[in-house]
């Protein structure tokens, strides 16, 4: 083999992919062949970075630079000027948002700085297509270890020492979860893990999925091990078509190599994998409708008991574990449970991803330790709120999470101050809210998300969700009375206390933090028929202030139902009648005359 | 190839490192000079002959570079070379049949070759 001196990694995750880095990826081959550098440099295709939004993202070693938003138009001065003369170039480095700084490296971007990662240490480091690049990682040696010097009690028992728990929203203890299933009578037992990743805006799993298949399979491995099981299925969303293929190859590799299948490494332990896809209902996530799923049924929740570690897929003892959290279970295997245990909170352990979105300056995914604060996240590798705008407030935990303000900017991030402040951990999914954001708007937002998931087997769920979205958009169009909220909030407690599934128990969550942190929002909408943050259609006008108009006629003639009028000697108006309210005079006036009362 | 063993997947990690160690930053880096100065005095081929120089020597952990012109033109082609905790050593006038014996005894045996130094940095 050739001794590459550098190497250059392009990201064909999903998102770099969107932004066209496939054929960045075959303008690189070819410029560097053409400049007779191919012996030396090594042309390599990864995950993801988690930092989609300044794809595409290439990324140059020994030096480790990060090159982003990098085109085909960029390809011959990258090789002339990196690859062949030693000199970054520095137009496509990182550029920290208030556009001072280049950062000639990747790990010094603050959004890469303050990250542990765990449960991404591959992700957007190694080719996912190649099982000898995850080895040189040290892949595969927590399976070897665990079956060459480990009985499965004694893997059980570091996953309960390393404290980690499910990361696909519950929290759930893992191991206490892996004993339930190790211990139930049966002959034949299942793991499953769940990649249904149904909450909007998440990508912290196919992420993974895609970046690092091999992970999952041998956190999977060493479960199946430790429980018992010999027979393991990886429910996957068909719209995740990448990680999908990602898997199917991972695995064909990893049979191939011997470290799945029959006699796995030469002993008696065996175990298959399988791929299941699913049709992407969120309610497919929730693990009882899963099961159901997977056995060919209607994506449905039952009630539990019995849990799935007694009565599982085809009433056989089952495990199922979200993406992230088999990840981590190599790493656990490898370096003890007490390491992981040591990072974290007192009960809360080891990292967690979140994927950072909304009005941040760097959006993506970031892996921190547990109990990181809310301002850590958005102030330092969020780089603060866009445009310098003021915050508002954060939606963590994904549609099922809840609303929190400014004073919990300093809440460290575990499971426990989530739900005591009335948010949950959930997947991860981080939303950053500025202050033209409407907090009623927001907890509509996310309710009609969950109304229109909801699977319809129990009635508080299916009926409960609608009654409160139809209260939410009296509200928000201004025919909202006082006793609503009362009764909104009544319904709200309702459905979580009575629904069948974790999809009713917590599809309340934005409506009740936002009433909680946010009600004099409610009030005003409702008393003054106002939206504070003008955010709602319905409450606002535009208007034109004569002072300011200039008469260009701009505005009138980009209006959309022509509904302004004016002429050069008569300053504009808008007829309130006839305007649809869609902001376009807003958006085109060249002298700001046009405002939102 | 079916991993039967520790042993067996220890292999192919060591085969396997290869595959990423460039990525890790390396610990000892040795830099080539590219600088339009630096390719017209045949930097290119000394490059070449340190890589190959490396891979005949198994010395897989080494980061190889490339910089620009650092205004010591009439010295080219410039190799510096840099071991953890020591001082950058930039040799001078290097030709690929230098490189055998610059590798050998300052990568391996740790030993300056005094006579190609032009300079040195801490
Ligand atoms: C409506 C609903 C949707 C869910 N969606 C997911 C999902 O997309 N991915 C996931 O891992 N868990 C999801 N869960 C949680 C699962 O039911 C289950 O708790 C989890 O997969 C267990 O794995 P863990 O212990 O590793 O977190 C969902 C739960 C509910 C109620
Ligand atoms: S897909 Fe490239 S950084 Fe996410």
């Amino acid at each position: 083999m050739a001794f590459y001196r550098a190497h250059v990694l392009v990201c064909k995750g999903t998102g770099c992919n969107a932004s066209g880095s496939s054929s960045v990826f075959d303008a690189l081959g070819e410029e560097i062949r053409k400049r007779g550098l191919d012996q030396e440099v090594a042309l390599v295709e990864t995950g993801c970075h988690g930092m989609c939004e300044m794809g595409p993202i290439v990324v140059i070693y020994p030096e480790g630079s990060l090159y982003c938003r990098v085109s085909v138009d960029d390809v011959p001065e990258i090789v002339e000027e990196h690859l062949y003369k030693g000199r970054l170039v520095h137009r496509l480095l990182y550029t920290t948002p208030d556009r001072k700084v280049k950062v000639p490296r990747y790990r010094d971007i603050p959004f890469y700085s303050k990250q542990h990662r765990i449960a991404l240490r591959n992700c957007g480091y190694i080719n996912p297509d190649n099982i000898e690049e995850y080895i040189a990682r040290d892949g595969y040696a927590a399976l070897a270890k665990a079956l060459t010097s480990m009985k499965p009690e004694e893997v059980l028992s570091e996953v309960k020492t390393s404290g980690l728990r499910g990361r696909g929203g519950g929290g759930f203890p893992t191991g206490l979860k892996w004993e339930f299933c190790r211990k139930a009578q049966g002959d034949k037992k299942y793991v499953i893990c769940n990649a249904d990743e149904g909450d909007p805006g998440a990508f912290m799993d196919r992420s993974i999925l895609e970046g690092d298949p091999h992970a999952i399979i041998e956190g999977m491995t060493l479960g199946a091990y430790a429980m018992g099981a010999d027979e393991g299925y990886i429910y996957c969303r068909a719209e995740y078509p990448l990680a999908i293929k990602r898997l199917v190859g991972a695995i064909t590799h990893a049979e191939e190599f011997g470290l799945i299948g029959d006699n796995v490494m030469d002993t008696d332990f065996s175990f298959h994998l399988h791929i299941k896809e699913g049709a992407g209902a969120f309610v497919c996530g929730e693990e009882t409708a899963l099961l159901a799923s997977i056995e060919g049924e209607r994506g449905m929740p039952r009630p539990r008991p019995p849990f799935p570690a007694n009565k599982g897929l085809w009433g056989k003892p089952s495990n199922i574990n979200n993406v992230e959290t088999w990840a981590n279970v190599p790493n656990i295997i490898r370096n003890g449970g007490s390491w992981y245990a040591s990072i974290g909170t007192e009960k809360s352990k080891g990292t967690k991803v979140f994927a950072l979105t909304g009005k941040v300056n760097n959006t993506g995914l970031v892996e921190v330790p547990m109990g990181t604060t809310i301002r850590d996240i958005v102030f330092d590798m969020g780089g603060g709120i866009l445009k310098d705008r003021k915050f508002k407030a954060v939606q963590i935990g994904g549609p099922s999470g809840g609303c929190l303000t400014e004073e919990h900017l300093d809440l460290p991030v575990d499971y426990e101050s989530l739900t005591a402040a009335g948010a949950i951990m959930g997947s991860g999914g981080l939303v950053v809210m500025d202050e033209d954001t409407c907090m009623v708007d927001v907890a509509k937002f996310f309710l009609e998300f969950t109304q229109r998931e909801s699977c319809g087997k129990c009635v508080p769920c299916r009926e409960g969700t609608k009654q409160m979205l139809l209260i939410l958009e009296k509200i928000t169009s201004g025919k909202g009375r006082m006793e609503d909220l009362k009764i909104l909030e009544d319904l709200a407690i309702m459905v979580k206390e009575m629904s069948l599934c974790g999809l009713g128990q917590t599809a309340p969550n934005p409506v009740l933090t936002t009433l909680r942190y946010f009600r004099d929002e409610y009030e005003t909408h409702i008393r003054d028929k106002k939206c504070p943050a003008k955010a709602c259609s319905a409450l606002i006008s535009y208007l034109i202030d004569p002072e300011k108009c200039k008469k260009c006629g701009l505005c009138a003639r980009n209006c959309p139902v022509k509904c302004i009028s004016g002429d050069r000697n008569t300053p504009y108006e808008i007829d309130q009648e006839k305007c649809i309210k869609c902001g376009t005079c807003l958006e085109v006036c060249p002298f700001q005359a046009v405002f939102k009362e | 190839m079916k991993v039967k063993s520790l042993e067996d997947l220890r292999k192919i990690k060591e085969n396997a490192k290869d595959l990423t160690s460039a990525r890790s930053g390396g610990e000892t880096r040795v830099i080539v000079g590219m600088g339009t100065c630096g390719i017209a005095a045949g930097a290119r081929e000394v490059m070449t002959a340190i890589l190959e120089e490396l891979e005949k020597r198994g010395l897989r952990h080494v980061a190889v570079e490339t910089t620009g012109c650092i205004g010591m033109c009439q010295r080219e082609p410039l190799v510096d070379i840099i071991r953890p905790g020591e001082p950058r050593i930039t040799y001078g006038d290097v030709s690929p049949g230098d490189v055998p014996g610059i590798i050998e005894e300052h990568l391996v045996n740790g030993r300056v070759v005094e006579d190609k130094v032009v300079g040195q940095t801490d």
